[in-house]
């Protein structure tokens, strides 16, 4: 559903179904759409077979990196006598995502129904998700639904009359992009300053509390239960790139484009038919120019790369770039680059937890000769040195952020040096269009 | 996770702040410290109430000093300086006093797309805040930049205290300061 706008006949409602519907938010508005069959069903179930059915059907991370749930969840030793964790990672901060707010905000009971079954799947009996701080809607509703979700008996003590036990409580963060990092999650949630932790030990062997533990972003989790209900061959039938890739993904669309907002397809839909068709091309008088569409982490793309892209995991990776969150980030052409990717330095510049030196250094460096370019006072070398720090400040830090700050920049230079020399030699653009901000 | 306001807002006085006595949130059988200790049943070590802990003090005082720090610190069985090293860590915390209403706009690339940065000027010229991070000389506003907050297909969306406003262009801003409580 293109919430907030109506749903688009060629969309895959599954997650998205009920956006917009305050009905959908309460307990009994959520039974009233199938909600809880699927936890009532997993509760008799032994997890090995819940974990079977989501490895079968090929269900990845949605939050960024993609990676199977089932087979992350089968990490997760039953029976090794500790504790187990289940983490919801709700600390949706990446620039141009915005989809698990509205999962928490309309669906609330499908977050919950997900995190119970994941829970019990990994053999854990206390699940915790972690909503970013300034979610106070989405945090107020998932308060709300899972006071009635206790109170109906569904989860606690003896969840829905089980013998199960399976508690779920909300933690709330207080402002750092980074604690969306899994293990600064975990950090942050025991009460320390969000920093990642180096891996190994991966969560799995030692995580929250020292304790084995899976984290699953909002999405993969609110899928869990659909998966159960219909069937792994429903899911893995539904997308056009089954096996590597299947099932539904939001995708939130922001930027230069005339209806922004949350838009649900099937998983190999074509891209350029989901720009020009379901989100309305560009503004009146305006043409696309360039993407980041996957969040701001990943490498920019020009207009003509993206329409060649098919919306699966391996499709965004063909076209170079990565499907990331699916956060859709879209310049047109009257945005320069150069300004646009020096604001999105300085946001890892603003967000770096400062703990390995070439993030802390590299992205301050980085927004800094960025900001001087658009200023008007950058130099050939300058780009020269944003390569050379690029390549210092990749995969050599202990969590991604600070390859997240050379990714959109770097291939942003590639494909769009013209606007960048332009500025260097102290002219406007060509490639910017008049009236240009 | 807010460009925060660095330093004592205008109106309340760094040196004013310190001298007011503090008053402590968790005192014998007040509601918040019944609060806590059911945050606290949640988790197997206490110190995971730390952030929630300190959301309290800031809903109650306004923000989080380091007298603050201490009753917090005593509470969860860690020291002063460790508590302070979080809430350095985390944005949304306040170090010292802030207006009435704050006011933070989101202006991370999909929101300057939408013209965020005439927005953050918007309310910059009608709260009377000088600059970004300063308080408005009665009390009432404080503004900063605030980074991406999650709500891209609603640009340019801003945070007044708790909720958010969105689809805010600058012509909106005298409206919705207007309608500010």
């Amino acid at each position: 559903m293109g919430y907030p706008h109506k749903s688009h006949p060629r969309e895959t409602p599954v997650l998205s179904k009920h956006f917009g519907d305050p009905e959908a938010r309460t307990l009994d508005g959520w039974k009233a759409r199938g909600g809880y069959k699927a936890l009532a069903q997993a509760l008799h179930m032994e997890p090995t077979a819940i974990v079977d059915i989501v490895k079968a059907s090929g269900l990845r991370g949605r939050g960024g990196a993609g990676f199977p749930t089932g087979l992350k969840w089968s990490f997760m030793k039953i029976g090794d006598g500790k504790e187990h964790y289940l983490c919801c990672n709700a600390d949706e901060s990446e620039p141009g995502t915005f989809k698990d707010r509205e999962i928490m905000r309309w669906t609330p009971h499908a977050l919950i129904e997900g995190c119970a079954v994941g829970a019990y799947a990994i053999g854990a009996e206390t699940a915790y998700i972690y909503i970013r701080g300034e979610f106070t809607e989405p945090i107020n509703v998932m308060e709300k639904a899972l006071a009635e979700a206790r109170a109906a008996g569904i989860i606690g003590k003896n969840a829905m009359g089980s013998g199960k036990n399976i508690d779920i409580w909300v933690h709330k963060g207080a402002g750092a992009y980074i604690c969306g990092e899994e293990t600064a999650l975990m950090n942050s949630l025991e009460g320390k300053r969000g920093n990642p932790r180096i891996k190994p030990p991966f969560p799995a062997v030692s995580g929250l509390f020292g304790k084995p533990t899976t984290i699953n972003n909002v999405e993969t989790l609110a899928a869990v239960p659909h998966i159960l209900n219909n069937g792994a061959e429903w899911y893995k039938a539904m997308s056009l790139s089954s096996p590597k890739s299947s099932g539904s993904k939001l995708f939130s669309v922001c930027g230069n484009v005339a209806k922004p907002g949350n838009y649900e397809v099937v998983m190999g839909f074509s891209f350029k038919e989901f720009l020009y068709d379901l989100c309305g091309g560009p503004l009146p008088g305006r043409k696309f120019k360039a993407l980041i569409p996957g969040g701001s982490s990943v490498p920019t793309i020009t207009i003509e790369e993206a329409e060649a892209i098919k919306m699966d995991y391996e499709g965004f990776v063909e076209q170079g770039t990565m499907l990331g969150s699916g956060g859709v980030i879209i310049f047109d052409d009257a945005q320069s680059m150069p300004r646009q990717l020096a604001r999105i330095a300085r946001f890892y510049a603003h967000e770096s937890c400062a703990q390995c030196t070439q993030c802390r250094e590299g992205t301050a460096w980085m927004t800094k000769i960025l900001e001087r370019i658009v200023a008007g006072q950058g130099t050939y070398e300058d780009l020269d040195t944003i390569f050379e720090l690029s390549e210092s400040m990749t995969g050599k830090t202990i969590c991604v952020l600070s390859d997240s700050c050379g990714a959109p920049v770097v291939s942003g230079i590639n494909k769009f040096r013209g606007e960048f020399e332009a500025l260097i030699k102290g002219r406007r653009s060509s490639t910017v269009a008049v009236g240009a901000r | 996770m807010s460009h925060g306001p660095s330093a004592p807002a205008q109106a309340h006085g760094g040196a004013h702040a310190h001298h007011v006595p503090y008053v402590p949130v968790f005192t014998d059988g007040s509601a918040r410290l019944k609060e806590l200790k059911d945050i606290i049943s949640r988790y197997p070590d206490k110190r995971a109430a730390l952030l929630p802990a300190l959301w309290m003090v800031q809903q109650e005082r306004g923000w989080i000093s380091e007298d603050a720090m201490r009753e917090v610190g005593d509470q969860l069985g860690c020291t002063a300086a460790y508590v302070k090293g979080v809430v350095t860590f985390y944005t949304m915390y306040h170090q010292h006093p802030v207006g009435k209403h704050f006011i933070q706009v989101c202006t991370t690339s999909p929101c300057l797309c939408a013209g965020a940065d005439d927005v953050v000027k918007a309310f910059l010229e009608h709260t009377g805040c000088k600059e970004l991070g300063l308080t408005s000389p009665d009390g009432k506003y404080t503004v900063i930049e605030v980074e991406c907050l999650g709500a891209c297909g609603f640009a340019t969306p801003v945070q007044i205290n708790e909720d958010y406003v969105e689809s805010v262009t600058p012509e909106k801003v005298p409206g919705i300061l207007a309608g500010l409580k």
